[in-house]
């Protein structure tokens, strides 16, 4: 044999034991919020966001015209100081009226959401877990209002039941927007239950609701959360799609879509009227996606973040 | 195979059925089709109301109604009935039957252009996005893909109609066709002739409709090539000793193709969509300005018409999707080895 | 040696008219010169191999033993030039003389499946879905031999046979999926042959397979390895695998290679606490069933930013200043020489003459506190104890 000094085992045993955890633990959330703000386009749809919001909320309260016909202002005026988007032919201030429609268009587009969120992840839940005639039912109304293109059956719809105000637009867009969550909220449950970590955790003793609590819902919520911020650029787009229609928000409210349908013929002899508001609509739904891209990175921990 | 695809049908129009039950249900229950009537001046007599009221068969009870509109088994004056082949009486008085077919062709031929093109234009810039992942090339086309995403599609129609008709004033005559499906002494041309006006006035609709479909279908063809390209099996193929080109044609961009196919259900609902706003802002005469002027005037046959139909496009389009995927992915051939 | 992106001398190795050049007996087929391989990343580079060298001879087989992220697959990868595109690689390489590293796509596919052939872990993904697999096999085939559909068709299903694959006239219609892991793999090792390489490289082939299916794949790449000639680096975990089935072994940890040297240097006489350490854990039969495991404690270092000295320093029970400030060179042992001796990278490498690895890692689980040090049978016998449950260890205890 050999003549080593070989050190105290317990020694060894607890230096490894220590230097075994060599990376930082940081907690969740911030590895989460670390991850987005490494995202710069995501960063950049939140603050462009963040400034639409706050110009079409705000705005109305501190500028000095609103959205209505008054007799003082003249009509198709080209953009100057006092109007700094001209004005329309009955005589309204459009800026008024833009910052108006975002705000309607704002409006549905949260409301549609929340609906879809709350109606689709339940109803997905549901099937996902319980399965067998629960999954069938539910999946099968699913299929059924499929079938039909999704614009055909909101024009029916909004055309037959009515969608002048924001609100009645957002529960129609909600009624429909829910199928979609409900399927993909279904599909990550169904995924999560064949996992080995739930079986592990039941192995374990854990309840159903314990399951639920602490596994299914916090992994669904990335999923989720992706879909809850890409239903509202699909409803700020189908609202004003179907203003444009004009089966939407009607006079003497506003919405983009409107604007737009008004403003179509003047492309080339009236541009400011035709492009502020598509360019809005523009930005919104561009900072959305963006935020969305952002999140799903940030909520995706299987992504690797290797540098080119 | 033929099995499959008879018991597909069998299922799906099962499942259309119902939803046009639901339909009826919603647009029957809610909208008086007599509403343009009794709005006019001088209002009309009773008796008119009335004759109007049995020609459109309101006198019946719901359920006969629709039963009546599915089958015309019954007391019926001949002008309903979907298994005779009736779409059901207008308020004009008239049927709606001749011109739904051609509106039908109409539609079909711009949402057929529409996919073509944007899954041709996705497949070819997700490709490249994607080998090129990081470079300069990709995040360019990726927020083109953005902005494509983000464009109402009726502001850019209307965007591009309107550039249509300035290019033509600019040029002095019609280059380019911003109004209506064909010319209108289309039926006096030779049948050549009669393509070429037909996929002329094609062009700028489906230019129009091409920006947002593109769009959503190139993010996916770009991710789904990215995993591809990641994937072991290429990486084996390179190990092979198979060139570049080779390897990303054969290998990757072949397997990659196969989710793509799976997006044709979406695509084609989208692409309905976009007919419907492309149609109205081209002043085309096809389903989707029937579904509008159908649900103004709260003319509940025609719109039930206009839903079966394009339910049924849908429908099609699903099945052409599935019998692709097939085709393309040896795990999951359709019918027995 | 520089890396550029020149077609430098490829022919000589591929395309030599008349033929191919053919390795001759004892000559070396692969040399590793100081191969490093980094990849950047957001925490900093992570130094994946740190200077690499090996020679393999014509016909010899060597294994490549180490953990997960010991760099072991990375080295080959580099090799074959199948690393990502943000790899850094430096040092060299040499298929039969000529360097391989940074040649242009054209010239690495000449020596690709032509003179070095790779196996991958994984045959489920390894093969392409949507092709049969007598198509992928031709492909390989046809990628450097200019012969006709039918030749490389037939030349394939005879492959299949000597891979020990049933049917194989059939069996070259199917598809990937309606194959075995094993017959999977075993396809895999055909294509690897399917061109008389010089070295095939077998990165893991045995991993994902049951132990049952893992012996007919090792039979099957000998089979392969007779039939060619070829030499073969065989790298695996698996200190099981390795015995039996090679010639020479290189241990690697951290990047770098720690020891080296015949099976029979490495299973018997040992010169580094790491191999002693592997070899501590391994499960024997011949020993009592009451023979305690000694894993190594703690877990691999992180490749970004390690220390100056040693690597496997912090869990080394025979740890010293020495080793935490200098790195040991790979130095032959004793009086061994040349490229077949025995080396190892540790200061005390002549003082473990004789070393058995309970000398060096006791096997006890002593600390609660230090839980991480039990062993899996501490544990399970701590918990029958207190539910006062019966466990089943092994076959034998299950009234047979």
């Amino acid at each position: 044999m050999v003549d080593l000094t070989t050190r105290d085992i317990a020694a060894v045993q607890r230096r490894a034991a220590a230097e075994s955890i060599t990376t930082k633990r940081r907690s969740q959330a911030s590895m989460i919020i670390t991850r987005f703000l490494r995202h710069r386009m995501a960063v950049f749809g939140m603050v462009l966001f963040l400034l639409i919001v706050i110009l079409a909320f705000l705005g109305p309260l501190v500028w000095h015209w609103d959205y209505f016909i008054h007799r003082e202002i003249p009509s198709n005026a080209p953009p100057s100081w006092d109007h700094p988007f001209g004005t329309t032919r009955a005589g309204q201030d459009y800026l008024a009226q833009v910052m108006r429609g975002t705000q309607q268009s704002i409006k549905v587009g949260l409301v549609t959401a929340i609906l879809s969120a709350v109606i689709g992840g339940f109803l997905g839940a549901m099937a996902g877990l319980y399965g067998g005639a629960v999954d069938n039912v539910i999946m099968r109304f699913v299929d059924l209002l499929f079938v039909i293109p999704s614009l055909v059956i909101l024009i029916v719809v909004a055309g037959f039941l009515g969608a002048s105000t924001w609100w009645q637009t957002a529960l129609i867009l909600g009624a429909f927007a829910w199928l979609n969550t409900a399927r993909v909220v279904r599909g990550v449950v169904l995924s999560l239950r064949e996992q080995e970590f739930i079986e592990a955790a039941r192995g374990m003793g854990a309840s159903n609701t314990r399951i639920i609590l602490r596994h299914l819902i916090p992994n669904s919520m990335n999923v989720m959360i992706v879909d809850f911020t890409l239903v509202i650029a699909v409803a700020i787009l189908a609202e004003a799609s179907l203003s444009f229609l004009g089966l939407g928000i009607q006079p003497p409210d506003v919405s983009l879509g409107f604007l737009i349908n008004q403003s179509r013929t003047s492309v080339w002899t009236r541009p400011w009227l035709f492009y502020t508001p598509g360019v809005v609509i523009i930005l919104i739904v561009l900072a959305i996606n963006f935020i969305g891209d952002g999140l799903r990175d940030a909520l995706d921990p299987r992504q690797s973040q290797a540098r080119r | 195979m033929l099995v499959f695809i008879v018991r597909r049908l069998a299922a799906s129009v099962l499942v259309l059925l119902a939803a046009t039950f639901l339909t009826f249900l919603l647009v029957d229950l809610t909208g008086d089709p007599l509403e343009m009537l009794r709005l006019q001046t001088p209002p009309p007599s009773p008796s008119t109301i009335e004759t109007a009221r049995h020609a459109l068969y309101l006198d019946r009870s719901l359920p006969e109604r629709y039963w009546l509109w599915l089958t015309g088994i019954g007391d019926t004056n001949g002008d309903i009935g979907l298994l005779r082949g009736k779409w059901g009486p207008s308020l004009a008085g008239s049927e709606i039957g001749p011109e739904l077919g051609e509106r039908f062709f109409v539609t079909l031929r711009l949402v057929i252009a529409a996919l073509l093109i944007s899954f041709a234009a996705a497949v070819i810039t997700g490709v490249v996005s994607a080998v090129r992942q990081y470079r300069m090339i990709d995040h360019l086309l990726t927020l083109i893909a953005f902005i494509g995403l983000a464009m109402p599609s009726f502001w850019v129609a209307s965007l591009v109609k309107e550039s249509g008709t300035w290019v033509n004033d600019q040029v002095g005559s019609t280059v380019l066709f911003t109004f209506g499906a064909a010319s209108p002494n289309i039926e006096e041309m030779s049948p050549i002739y009669q393509f070429n006006d037909i996929v002329a006035h094609l062009v700028l609709p489906t230019v129009a409709m091409v920006f947002h479909g593109y769009a959503s279908i190139s993010r996916f063809q770009r991710a789904s090539m990215l995993e591809v390209l990641n994937a072991d099996y290429v990486r084996l193929a390179r190990a092979k000793g198979l060139r570049n080109r080779v390897v990303m044609r054969r290998h990757a961009l072949r397997t990659a193709l196969i989710p793509i196919v799976t997006l044709g259900a979406l695509a084609t609902a989208g692409a309905l969509a976009g007919a419907v706003i492309t149609e109205t802002v081209f002043r085309w005469r096809g389903l989707g300005t029937f579904l509008v002027e159908a649900v103004n005037d709260k003319d509940v046959y025609a719109v039930m018409a206009v839903v079966l139909l394009t339910g049924m496009i849908l429908i099609v389009f699903n099945l052409i999707a599935d019998l692709l995927y097939g085709f393309l992915d040896p795990r999951i051939r359709v019918g027995s080895r | 040696m520089a890396v550029d992106g020149t077609d430098v001398a490829a022919d000589v190795v591929a395309d030599e008219p008349g033929g191919r050049v053919r390795a001759r007996p004892g000559e070396v087929v692969l040399e590793l010169n100081n191969l490093s391989v980094g990849f950047p990343t957001d925490d900093g580079m992570v130094q994946a191999v740190r200077g690499v060298s090996y020679q393999v001879a014509a016909g010899e087989a060597l294994g490549i033993v180490g953990e997960s992220g010991s760099g072991k697959s990375v080295s080959s990868l580099a090799v074959m030039g199948l690393l990502p595109a943000n790899a850094r690689v430096n040092g060299s390489a040499k298929i039969l003389g000529t360097e391989v590293l940074g040649l242009s796509d054209a010239a690495i596919s000449r020596i690709r499946g032509n003179n070095v052939a790779m196996i991958f872990q994984d045959p489920l993904t390894s093969l392409n879905p949507v092709y049969t697999v007598g198509f992928q096999l031709a492909e390989a085939i046809r990628a450097h031999n200019a012969v006709s559909k039918e030749a490389a068709r037939q030349r394939a299903i005879d492959l299949l046979d000597v891979v020990g694959i049933p049917n194989p006239r059939q069996r070259a219609d199917s598809y990937p999926h309606e194959l075995s892991g094993g017959m999977r793999q075993r396809v895999v090792i055909a294509i690897a042959m399917a061109n008389d390489p010089d070295v095939i490289i077998a990165d893991e082939p045995t991993t994902a397979l049951d132990v049952t299916v893992q012996a007919q794949v090792l039979e099957a790449l000998e089979a392969a390895r007779q039939e060619t000639g070829a030499a073969m680096v065989l790298i695996t975990h698996d200190l099981g695998v390795i015995a039996g089935h090679v010639d020479r072994v290189a241990v690697m940890y951290a990047g770098k290679i720690v020891e080296t040297g015949t099976t029979e240097d490495i299973f018997y006489t040992p010169r580094m606490p790491y191999t002693l350490g592997l070899l501590g854990s391994l499960p024997r039969l011949d020993e009592s069933r009451h023979q305690r495991l000694t894993p190594i404690l703690g877990t691999p270092p992180s490749l970004v930013n390690l220390p100056p000295g040693c690597p496997f320093e912090p869990r080394c029970p025979i740890g010293q200043d020495i080793c935490r400030e200098h790195e040991p060179d790979l130095e032959l042992v004793d009086a061994s020489a040349g490229r077949t001796g025995h080396a190892a990278a540790c200061h005390f490498r002549d003082q473990l003459e004789g070393a058995a690895p309970t000398d060096l890692f006791k096997p006890t689980a002593i600390d609660p506190e230090v839980a991480i040090g039990d062993t899996i049978g501490d544990t399970i016998d701590d918990v029958a104890e207190e539910t006062q449950t019966d466990v089943i260890t092994s076959q034998r205890e299950v009234g047979a």
